[in-house]
C-alpha cells in the first residue's frame, strides 16, 4: 500500500517535473538554435563581423557594428533619461503617496506598461515625430553646431527613439524598484527618524539599504530597452550608420531584423540576420542575470555589521520589527 | 540651526520631485490614449469589423481578417502554453528546493527576458525554415514561448499563497501529493491563476515582432493554420508605414482595438484580485 502510493507520488514528480524541463529546453534551444543558424557568417566572417562598419547585402557584405552601436546607444541614454523618474515613481508609491491614490495611481502606470508596443510605435510615427522635428529645427544655430546635434533635423532618429524608449523603460524599472523599496524593514526608517532624519534623509536610508536591488530594477528596464522591436523600428530612421549626433537617423539589432528578415532572399544574408538575434540574445541573457542576481542578493537576509550588533540583552528588545 | 532649515527644505523639494515624476509619466500615458482614442474612433464602424481589406489604392475595407486571425493565433499559443506554464509552475511550487526547481525558475525568468523579435527568429528557424512556409502554427507557437513563463510565475506565486493547512487536510485524510495538489491546492488558487492566464493573454494578443516572419501576413480570411495569417498588430504596422491616408485611418482604429482589449483585460484582473482578496480576508 504505501510502496504504492509512494510510486503514484513519484508519478506526480516525474510528470510535472517534465514540464519544468520542458521550460529548460526551451531557453536552451533557443541559444543553440540561434548559434547552429548563424554558422554559415560565423564561419565566414568570424570577429570582423562585430566590427564591420557595412552592411551591404547586394554585395554579400556584413559588418554589425552600426547595429549594435545604435542599440546600445538609444538603451544607454533612455536609460539615463528613465532611471530618475522611475525612481521618484518607486519613492513616491511606496513611502509618500497617500493611501486613497495609491492604488489608481499604480494602476496607471502599470497600464504604461501594458500598452502593446506597436500602438507606442504608431504613436511615435504620427505625434511624436512630428513634435520632436519642429523642436530640432527651433534649436538656435549655435547650438546645431554641436556634433551632438548636427545633421538635419527630420524628426525620425536617435532623438525620437530614446524618447519612446524612456517612456516605455519608466514602468518596468519603477514597479521593480518599487517592490525592492517594500522590502526594505521599516526599522530602517524608524531609526532614521528616531535621529533626527528628515523625511527625505530618512527615504535616503531606505535606498541605500536596497542599493543593490535598485540597480538591479535599473539594469532590468535596460535589458528591456535593448530589445524593444516595434516602436523603435518604426521611429529611429533605420540607416545603418554610427553617428553621435541624437538628430541622425539609426538603426537597432532588433529593428534590423523587424525590417529585412522575411526578406532575406540568400542563406548568408539569412545567416547574417540569425547571428545578429544570437548577439542580442547573449547580451540580453546576460544583463538579466546580472540584474537578477542583483534582486535576489537584495532578498537575503541581511546580516548586520560587527559594530551594530546589539548586547545580548537588548537584543530581545526590540530586535523583530 | 540655519543646518535645520536647509536640511527640511531640501527634504520638501525632493518630495516634490518624486510627486513630480509620477506626472511626468503620466503624461505620455494620457497623451498616447488621448490620441489613440480620438484619432481612432474616427475610422472605427461597422465595416471596420466585418470587411476584409479593400485592394491597394481603394477606400475603406476592414480588418475582419487580422481580428479573427489574432482571435485563432493567441488561440494556438494558449493552447499548449497554458498547460505547460500551469504544470511547470505546479513543479516548481511543490518541489522548490530541487536543482530542477532553481533552473526551471531560472529559464522562466531568462524566458521573460528575451526580446520577442529573437523569439520569432527562433521559431523561424524550427517551424517555418523546415516546412519553407509561413503559418498560423509557427505564429501560434512563438506567441505560446512568449506566454509560458508569465503563466509558470503566476501559477508558482499563487500556490504559494494557499494555506498550507489546506493541503495539510487532504494529506491527512490519506491523499497522496499530487492528489492533494490537483484536488485541493490548485482549484484554491484558480480564480487568480485564471486572473493571471487572462493577463498574459493580453500581453500576447499585442505582440507584432514574432509574428512578422511566422505567422507573417494574409490579406485575406484565413482559419487554416498550415497557412500565413494575419494578425491586428502585423496589420497596423504594416499600415502604418504605408503612404496611404486611409490606411493610417484604420491603423489607429487597429490600435484603439488592442489597447480597449488590454484595458478590459486589466481592469477584470484588477476586479477579480480585489474580489479574491476580500473573500480570503472575509470582509
Amino acid at each position: 500500500m504505501l510502496r504504492r502510493l509512494r510510486g503514484r507520488d513519484l508519478g506526480f514528480k516525474l510528470g510535472t517535473g517534465f514540464f519544468a524541463a520542458l521550460l529548460v529546453a526551451i531557453v536552451l534551444g533557443i541559444g543553440f538554435e540561434l548559434w547552429r543558424q548563424s554558422m554559415l557568417s560565423i564561419e565566414k566572417f568570424g570577429f570582423g563581423f562585430w566590427v564591420g562598419e557595412i552592411w551591404d547585402p547586394v554585395s554579400g557584405e556584413f559588418g554589425a557594428r552600426p547595429f549594435i552601436w545604435g542599440t546600445l546607444y538609444s538603451s544607454v541614454l533612455a536609460l539615463v533619461l528613465a532611471a530618475p523618474i522611475a525612481l521618484g515613481i518607486a519613492i513616491f508609491l511606496s513611502e509618500l503617496c497617500p493611501a486613497r491614490l495609491r492604488m489608481p495611481l499604480t494602476f496607471l502606470t502599470e497600464l504604461l506598461a501594458a500598452i502593446p508596443s506597436i500602438v507606442y510605435g504608431l504613436w511615435g510615427i504620427f505625434v511624436l515625430v512630428p513634435v520632436v522635428r519642429s523642436f530640432e529645427q527651433s534649436l538656435p544655430a549655435s547650438l546645431r553646431a554641436l556634433p551632438l546635434f548636427s545633421g538635419p533635423p527630420v524628426g525620425v532618429g536617435m532623438l525620437s527613439a530614446v524618447l519612446i524608449l524612456a517612456i516605455m523603460v519608466v514602468p518596468f524599472a519603477s514597479s521593480v524598484a518599487r517592490e525592492v523599496l517594500k522590502a526594505v524593514p521599516g526599522s530602517q526608517r524608524e531609526a532614521a527618524y528616531a535621529l533626527g532624519a528628515t523625511r527625505w534623509e530618512a527615504i535616503r536610508a531606505a535606498l541605500f539599504y536596497a542599493r543593490t536591488g535598485i540597480i538591479g530594477s535599473l539594469i532590468l528596464g535596460f535589458g528591456r530597452a535593448l530589445g524593444e522591436t516595434m516602436a523603435v523600428t518604426m521611429v529611429i530612421g533605420n540607416n545603418p550608420q554610427i553617428k553621435a549626433s541624437l538628430f541622425a537617423p539609426g538603426y537597432s539589432m532588433a529593428a534590423v531584423l523587424a525590417n529585412e528578415f522575411a526578406e532575406a532572399a540568400d542563406d548568408l544574408y539569412l545567416s547574417a540576420l540569425i547571428e545578429i538575434g544570437l548577439v542580442l540574445f547573449a547580451i540580453t541573457l546576460m544583463v538579466n542575470m546580472a540584474s537578477r542576481l542583483l534582486i535576489w542578493q537584495m532578498n537575503k537576509p541581511v546580516r548586520a555589521p560587527r559594530a551594530a550588533r546589539l548586547p545580548v540583552g537588548a537584543a530581545t528588545a526590540g530586535g523583530a520589527a | 540651526m540655519r543646518h535645520d532649515v536647509v536640511r527640511r527644505w531640501i527634504s520638501t523639494i525632493v518630495v516634490w520631485l518624486c510627486g513630480l515624476s509620477v506626472v511626468v509619466a503620466l503624461v505620455p500615458l494620457a497623451f498616447i490614449l488621448f490620441f489613440v482614442v480620438s484619432q481612432g474612433i474616427q475610422a472605427l464602424n461597422w465595416e471596420f469589423f466585418t470587411a476584409l481589406p479593400a485592394p491597394v489604392g481603394e477606400l475603406g475595407g476592414g480588418f475582419a481578417n487580422a481580428i479573427v486571425g489574432t482571435l485563432v493565433l493567441v488561440g494556438i499559443g494558449a493552447a499548449f502554453a497554458v498547460p505547460v506554464g500551469i504544470i511547470s509552475g505546479v513543479y516548481i511550487a511543490e518541489f522548490p528546493s530541487t536543482r530542477l526547481a532553481t533552473m526551471a525558475r531560472f529559464a522562466a525568468d531568462t524566458l521573460n527576458g528575451v526580446p520577442s523579435i529573437v523569439v520569432g527568429v527562433f521559431v523561424y528557424g524550427i517551424a517555418v525554415m523546415p516546412f519553407k512556409q509561413f503559418s498560423a502554427m509557427a505564429g501560434g507557437l512563438a506567441l505560446g514561448i512568449m506566454m509560458i513563463p508569465i503563466v509558470t510565475r503566476t501559477t508558482e506565486e499563487l500556490l504559494k499563497l494557499v494555506p498550507p493547512a489546506l493541503r495539510e487536510g487532504a494529506l491527512a485524510l490519506g491523499a497522496t501529493r499530487g492528489r492533494a495538489t490537483l484536488t485541493v491546492v490548485l482549484p484554491a488558487a484558480a480564480p487568480g491563476i485564471i486572473t493571471g492566464v487572462v493577463l498574459a493573454l493580453a500581453r500576447i494578443a499585442g505582440e507584432t515582432a514574432p509574428l512578422l516572419f511566422t505567422a507573417f501576413n494574409n490579406r485575406f480570411l484565413s482559419t487554416d493554420p498550415r497557412q500565413p495569417m494575419a494578425s491586428l498588430t502585423v496589420q497596423v504596422y504594416n499600415y502604418a508605414i504605408s503612404p496611404y491616408e486611409d490606411w493610417h485611418r484604420q491603423a489607429w482604429a487597429g490600435a484603439l482595438v488592442l489597447v480597449a482589449l488590454v484595458l478590459f483585460c486589466s481592469l477584470l484582473a484588477r476586479f477579480a484580485t480585489r474580489r479574491l482578496e476580500r473573500l480570503q480576508t472575509g470582509h
